[in-house]
């Protein structure tokens, strides 16, 4: 069946060139900003991994907290982007509670306790979302500048599409100066190694992972106001499937490493959209690509992309 | 300085420290001595408080630190150059330094203090922008000390630094090792190499399971018997 899809498009092809390449540009362009959600999302669980060494599976809930945020101050009547902004703050605090209340106590425990102590809060927030939201899904406002349709070199595709793409592009670069640039990324960088090193140069090893996990919340919480815009109905379950993907993003990147978290998360969601764009039969199997690439990833090269040998830390 | 007294230290089951006592006294250069698994590691851990200890205490410049969180322990003056070097590889060797100074706020005193870890190593000046975990072990182990001393401590600890080097870097480390304590700076070391270590130190002691069985000056005691037996092939 794919086959022929193959050859309709082919056909197209042969009629009119331009459409063609037109058809492959809108397409990437989209896949491009699903794949910028997924990169900012995948960050997370790589931040996260490569100072605790744990995934923390509440990470896709937090795009949850962050699109019911918004959703609530906007029909309280907050300016949509004053909403965006407070929404960021509180999925960080709500972040840093996390790893405070169910990761820190557990931290000289055996890693296993930690990933089921991850597995609970995920249960418990997706379920307090659902009793206190309903599940009902609801719809969020979309500002109108994002929901004009622009032409570039041809191709023609909503504006918010670009302003994924833009607004992805500034806060990886934000990232980048943090973690390479400032004293603090440098601290986390240590934090990764060795905690008891990284105390002995008297850094404050708490305060390091709290911040950790309030940048990685925070690009959640942008990641989840975006897909809230993208994909305008939200329920207390929706961070579960992009969770999932995203850790498979961070995964294939390499887990632990920032810049392979970034990558993987363009390639799933280039591969996502594409796949489906050429073979639309396979539309159906949309969140099946993910899982694929995970089995293939951990066939072939379980460490991913830009991963390196692990070594055990002790 | 430094005193440390009836220090017990269990892990799980295990009864690593059983009632050391200890003192270092200012300027000078203590070393502690013993196989593998008496428990000298444990001890310096014990005084920078990564691990806890069950009773006893410890003394710095006359303040109470045990229970104390590590950083606190670092900020009051002293430091630990640990067993393996421990330099951040997926740092350079610069941002290495630096994190030996993370509690400073004096940027002047720092850039400064950077020189003068340059002129002590000046190899690691050199290779400033290579990833410490691209450098040889005796680079590594310069790179750990001058980090160390980023904290501008007033107590040196250091764990075995010739562990796992040249014969000959081995000296050199030793020659370091005098040239800070005759900056001034107080030292306690730990080594394996217990001839070295006694020859340089002015006070020793030597510990077996836990407890110190032997103290001495460091020139006495290269002479006893017994330890020349145990530890210097003797």
């Amino acid at each position: 069946m794919g086959r022929g899809k193959l050859f309709c498009l082919y056909d197209i092809g042969l009629g009119d060139e331009k459409m063609t390449i037109n058809f492959f540009m809108e397409n990437l362009a989209n896949g491009v900003s699903l794949g910028s959600l997924y990169a900012l999302i995948a960050i997370g669980y790589t931040m996260v991994y490569g100072i605790l060494r744990l995934i923390n599976f509440a990470h896709g809930d937090l795009l949850m907290v962050a699109a019911y945020a918004v959703f609530f101050m906007i029909a309280a009547m907050v300016p949509w982007w004053i909403a965006a902004i407070l929404a960021v703050v509180i999925t960080a605090i709500v972040g840093v509670l996390i790893e405070k209340a169910a990761y820190r106590p557990l931290r000289n425990s055996p890693r296993i306790s930690v990933l089921i102590s991850a597995i609970g809060v995920s249960f418990l927030i997706e379920n307090l979302g659902l009793v206190v939201f309903s599940g009902v899904p609801r719809a969020v406002y979309r500002p109108e500048i994002f929901d004009k349709s622009v032409s570039m070199g041809g191709i023609t595709t909503s504006s918010l599409t670009f302003y994924i793409i833009g607004a992805t592009v500034i806060l990886l670069l934000a990232l980048v100066y943090l973690l390479n640039k400032t004293k603090t990324g440098m601290a986390m960088r240590a934090l990764a190694i060795s905690f008891d090193t990284a105390s002995l140069m008297a850094i404050n090893v708490n305060r390091i992972v709290s911040f950790t996990f309030a940048i990685g919340s925070s690009l959640a919480a942008f990641g989840g106001i975006m897909w809230a815009l993208k994909y305008p109905q939200i329920n207390p379950l929706m961070g579960v499937f992009p969770g999932l993907k995203c850790f498979v993003a961070a995964v294939l990147g390499g887990i632990g490493n920032v810049t392979g978290a970034v990558i993987g998360g363009f390639i799933l969601g280039i591969v996502e959209i594409m796949a489906i764009a050429i073979f639309p039969s396979l539309a159906g199997y949309r969140d099946a690509f993910a899982f694929i690439i995970l089995i293939l990833i951990l066939l072939f090269k379980p460490t991913g992309i830009m991963g390196e040998k692990m070594t055990e830390k002790v | 300085m430094l005193k440390v007294k009836d220090l017990h230290v269990y892990y799980g089951g295990i009864h690593a420290l059983q009632g050391v006592d200890m003192i270092v006294p200012e300027g000078k250069i203590v070393t502690l001595i013993g196989a593998n698994g008496a428990g000298k590691s444990t001890t310096l851990r014990t005084i920078t408080g990564l691990v806890k200890p069950k009773s006893g205490s410890i003394e710095f410049m006359g303040q109470p630190i045990v229970g104390k969180p590590t950083l606190e322990i670092v900020k009051t003056g002293v430091t630990l150059v640990p067993e393996g070097r421990q330099v951040f590889p997926n740092l350079t060797v610069l941002e290495n330094i630096r994190l030996g100074a993370y509690a400073r706020k004096d940027k002047a005193g720092i850039k400064k203090d950077i020189e003068w870890v340059y002129e002590l190593f000046p190899r690691l000046k050199e290779r400033e922008w290579q990833m410490a975990g691209t450098l040889s072990g005796g680079e590594q182990q310069m790179l750990a000390v001058g980090r160390a001393l980023m904290s501008r401590p007033k107590l040196l600890m250091m764990d075995e630094p010739s562990l796992g080097l040249a014969p000959l870097l081995v000296q050199d480390i030793f020659n370091i090792i005098k040239f800070i304590h005759e900056q001034g700076m107080t030292i306690l070391l730990i080594e394996q190499n217990a001839h070295a270590a006694l020859k340089i130190a002015d006070y020793g002691y030597v510990i077996e399971t836990g407890r110190v069985v032997l103290e001495g000056k460091g020139s006495e005691l290269v002479e006893n018997e017994a330890i020349q037996k145990a530890y210097l092939g003797g």
